[in-house]
């Protein structure tokens, strides 16, 4: 554990050591070039604003209203018989819409159920191998204002739900891989 | 896609909002929600700014070089008719190893300038291309090596063992992108005209 939050803390500033000495090593302009960078970030940035501003809406709603609570109810009672745990399906509608959302959920619901215990392992994997996909569209396209995205929402989602599905395999194998679950 | 799940998202709240009685709710969360949307620019602003810069200054040097050598066969699978000389292809793989140190701050901005690039190949201005829809999905498939904010909050919660999850998580996402790819290939084969 220790070591790998000494990792996650020292990658950013080795990432920026390595680059600026590499720079003044080969004799380039280095804080006029990142100036340049750097503008063009303002720019990026300031494109994708209105998006950010109408999606965050749209989702603040949605989530305010209680709907999202009112389809959990609907289509849960499909989900389980299809062995699928009822404390999850909330995690798996609002993942792919809201990052922040979903980060609250899944923290509720390993809190609930315990950290370790299957339901709150099956929480974390699921977290860690997802995406906000829809964020990712809108803000990717937006940028550079596309109209047509193609249907990438279907390869998305579809990888979405690979990932929900085999979390929810490959935790159930958890206590043949590793430690059993504490209740 | 969002002219259509938008006004959906906006209807279907505000009816169901007055049904069920929580029109107060949805009234406060508009004025929360614009205001988030100003705090997240706002942290996205400076780093968007930073790590733009940093990776001007990157595409300058030998590093580049090197990791594209070491990236090629990969772009090459995924992005197959993109040139290996092109600054695209350079933010590509930045975007691409920014994922995988898990640079979640990084991988951003890195990626957005990716698409910039890439429109500027773009034929159609209005329509992704084959390679935007691929770095997307690459993007929305969370290709890290270490899920450092999932271990800190099994960490932070009292997990026995935080770290467990590593593995499971690899399994997953690998099988995730896996079929995020395959089915962005086969949207590509048929949405070209």
């Amino acid at each position: 554990m220790n070591i790998i939050n000494y990792i996650s803390i020292i990658v950013i500033p080795l990432v920026i050591l390595i680059i600026a000495f590499r720079g003044l090593k080969e004799k380039i302009s280095v804080f006029d070039i990142f100036i340049k960078g750097a503008t063009d970030g303002l720019e990026i940035t300031l494109k994708i604003f209105p998006t950010l501003v109408g999606l965050f809406v749209a989702i603040g709603m949605l989530r305010s209203s209680g709907i999202l609570e009112f389809i959990t109810e609907l289509i849960s009672p499909i989900l389980v018989m299809l062995r699928f745990p009822a404390e999850i399906v909330p995690l798996a509608l609002l993942r792919p819409i809201s990052g922040s959302a979903s980060m609250a959920i899944a923290t509720e619901i390993i809190k609930q159920s315990g950290v370790d215990s299957f339901i709150g392992i099956l929480a974390a994997v699921i977290m860690g191998s997802t995406e906000t996909t829809l964020y990712t569209i809108a803000v990717y396209s937006s940028s550079v204002k596309i109209k047509n995205t193609r249907g990438v929402i279907f390869a998305a989602l579809a990888a979405d739900l690979t990932g929900i599905i085999v979390s929810l395999l490959i935790v159930n194998l958890v206590p043949v891989l590793f430690l059993p679950f504490s209740p | 896609m969002l002219n259509i799940l938008w006004p959906i998202f906006i209807i279907i709240s505000i009816i169901y909002a007055f049904i069920s009685g929580n029109i107060a709710n949805i009234n406060n969360s508009i004025f929360e929600s614009t205001e988030s949307a100003i705090n997240v620019t706002i942290t996205l602003l400076g780093m968007t700014c930073l790590w733009s810069g940093i990776m001007e200054i990157a595409s300058k040097t030998k590093i580049i070089d090197f990791f594209a050598k070491v990236l090629h066969p990969v772009i090459r699978f995924l992005f197959p008719n993109i040139n290996s000389d092109s600054k695209s292809y350079d933010n590509i793989m930045m975007n691409i190893i920014a994922n995988i140190l898990g640079l979640g701050n990084a991988a951003t901005p890195l990626g957005l300038k990716a698409m910039n690039e890439l429109q500027k190949e773009n034929k159609n201005k209005d329509v992704l291309s084959d390679n935007m829809m691929m770095l997307i999905v690459l993007n929305t498939a969370s290709l890290q090596i270490i899920p450092t904010t999932i271990i800190a909050l099994r960490s932070s919660l009292g997990s026995s063992n935080p770290t467990m999850i590593i593995f499971p998580v690899w399994v997953s996402t690998i099988c995730a992108a896996i079929v995020g790819i395959i089915f962005t290939k086969i949207i590509i084969k048929y949405t070209r005209n």
